[in-house]
């Protein structure tokens, strides 16, 4: 039998799998498709202080091994989440989940972080400083080093969930920003978001997005994000969920061995709703086939 | 598996595949098809179904649709099935059936159920031309007023489905779907006749998780995919 428990700040999991913010809704949606509880956790929409409609229709493009969108962070409100959304997950879901928050100023995401920290719940606190589709907020926050540093630090200030910070790869340098976040007293690193990106079609000679540019996600940007781990791991000493293209047992192993403690699978949940249930599944088996008896002895190996 | 696939019209095909469509339950909902090549599953609406037999219209318009053209008898899909709401066909009476180009495939279906509820609807196709035109036969053979426009008038009434539409008066109720300009113009067209209508959009999932999908309508932001694809006209917002 191999062991594929991990830890995550003070969260322990059964296995480090953890469908990424944005992909799983609320969780209920794919509770109808099997049973979520083997999930290590899972980190829910990404919720704002005011509620969000997001960007413009058409949000989604095809790309060649991925997918943009531009959705822009809909959701429904922090009040609303912790008065609707979290009882219909403790409903289907019997861990903590991740509470991914975001925010247009260091003010929102006090706000949300505050609020959330009184939810048992909710076991971490993933502060999304990375979104490429909202403007004057969200993305700035991840590509600034002092803004980072501030965020991080205003927010811990209000909770005492472990906050992770979920880093943006648009950026000339990641560990700047990650070290940032270390500073600031973060307790994790979560990466990579999304890329940006741009389709056109061709055909209307327009863009396919109505926002023009979105974030790219996929098994395409699996080497960006296993690069982006292993940098941050050697720049930081706290621990990294990785994600950015997961969509298999050995893409977990192999960005575990770049630096990652846990693993967000993103994208594939959208073209595979019973994508983490089949990495959980394969885990074990390819896990034996690499000789791994201990998941956690593999974090960031690839360094040695 | 894909039992057929043959062309019907200009770039129009006809797919049957056989498996488990138990989970199709309501004209109008839709399936989700994984092609390989592409990264993102193609949504295609039911346009009938019966005991482990999935019947598809789609047209050829961009990479996806063209690899489906080239399937063969015998290929094994990964389909995700019964995805969407679908219509609801308890509500109203004499109802007017009017789809748009490939706005027509789930119009089939909801036909079947309407005379199933003890309803004959009058039924309006649109099409570009004539060469666009399919399953005028089929809806006839339902025993159903089928009447044909085409915006060059090379077949039927020249002009829109809306042109149609003003020589009926015996409706009281309209189910459509078709290009959104069609929508739009049906909803000011049925005055205050209520009816459902049917929405297409980009989607990522078609499950609802991604939000790819949203729109904004007077009971609040629905997921096309997941609260739709059929809204009712009283909660439209254009």
């Amino acid at each position: 039998m191999v062991d594929t428990k991990i830890s995550l700040g003070s969260m322990n999991l059964t296995n480090p799998i953890i469908p990424a913010s944005g992909t799983f809704g609320y969780g209920y949606e794919f509770a109808e498709l099997y049973d979520i509880n083997i999930l290590g956790s899972f980190s829910f929409k990404g919720t704002t202080k005011d509620p969000r409609f997001g960007n413009p229709t058409p949000r989604i493009a095809e790309c060649k091994n991925g997918m943009i969108n531009s959705v822009g962070l809909q959701n429904p409100g922090i009040e609303k989440v912790i008065a609707e959304e979290l009882p219909k997950i403790k409903d289907c879901f019997k861990k903590q989940v991740i509470a991914n928050i975001s925010g247009f100023s260091v003010d929102e995401y006090v706000y949300c972080c505050e609020k959330i920290d009184k939810e048992k719940q909710v076991g971490l606190i993933e502060v999304n400083i990375s979104c490429p589709n909202v403007h004057n907020g969200g993305m700035s926050f991840g590509t600034d080093e002092k803004s980072a540093y501030e965020v991080t630090k205003a927010v811990k200030k209000v909770t005492k969930k472990p906050v992770f910070m979920k880093l943006s790869p648009n950026v000339t340098d990641i560990t700047k920003i990650a070290k940032a976040c270390e500073e600031g007293g973060a307790d994790g690193i979560s990466l990579i978001n999304t890329l940006m990106g741009m389709r056109i079609d061709v055909k209307t000679r327009k863009c396919v997005v109505a926002n023009k540019m979105g974030g790219f996600s996929g098994d395409a940007i699996f080497p960006v994000a296993v690069r982006m781990v292993y940098q941050v791991y050697d720049a930081v000493k706290i621990p990294i969920i990785g994600m950015g293209g997961v969509s298999s047992a050995k893409d977990v192993l192999e960005i575990m061995m770049a630096g990652a403690s846990a693993v967000q699978v993103g994208a594939a949940n959208l073209i595979n709703p019973y994508a983490c249930r089949d990495i959980i599944n394969d885990l074990p088996k390819e896990m034996e086939k690499y000789g791994i008896e201990k998941l956690s002895d593999i974090i960031g190996i690839a360094h040695r | 598996m894909v039992e057929t696939n043959k062309k019907i019209a200009k770039d129009i095909y006809e797919m049957i595949l056989l498996g488990d469509t138990s989970e199709i339950v309501k004209p109008g909902q839709f399936v989700n098809i994984l092609i390989e090549g592409c990264y993102l599953r193609r949504p295609i609406s039911v346009c009938d179904v019966s005991d482990g037999q999935l019947k598809i219209i789609y047209k050829v318009v961009g990479e996806g649709t063209e690899k489906m053209a080239s399937f063969a008898h015998g290929k094994n899909l990964d389909v995700l099935t019964g995805l969407g709401n679908g219509f609801d066909v308890k509500k109203g009476e004499n109802p007017v059936v009017i789809g748009g180009g490939v706005g027509v495939p789930p119009m089939y279906m909801l036909c079947k159920k309407l005379i199933k509820e003890g309803k004959k609807p009058v039924v309006i196709l649109g099409f570009n031309s004539k060469e666009d035109v399919f399953y005028k036969e089929e809806f006839e053979k339902l025993g159903l007023e089928t009447i044909i426009t085409t915006v060059d008038g090379s077949m039927g009434i020249k002009g829109f489905v809306t042109d149609a539409l003003k020589n009926i008066n015996t409706y009281s109720y309209f189910y459509t779907c078709g290009p959104e300009a069609m929508l739009k113009a049906l909803y000011s067209a049925t005055g205050d006749v209520s009816g459902q209508l049917s929405f297409e959009e980009r989607m990522g999932c078609g499950f609802g998780a991604c939000m790819g999908c949203s729109c904004k309508t007077k009971y609040g932001n629905k997921r096309i995919c997941k609260d739709g694809p059929v809204l009712e006209k009283e909660e439209i917002i254009w």
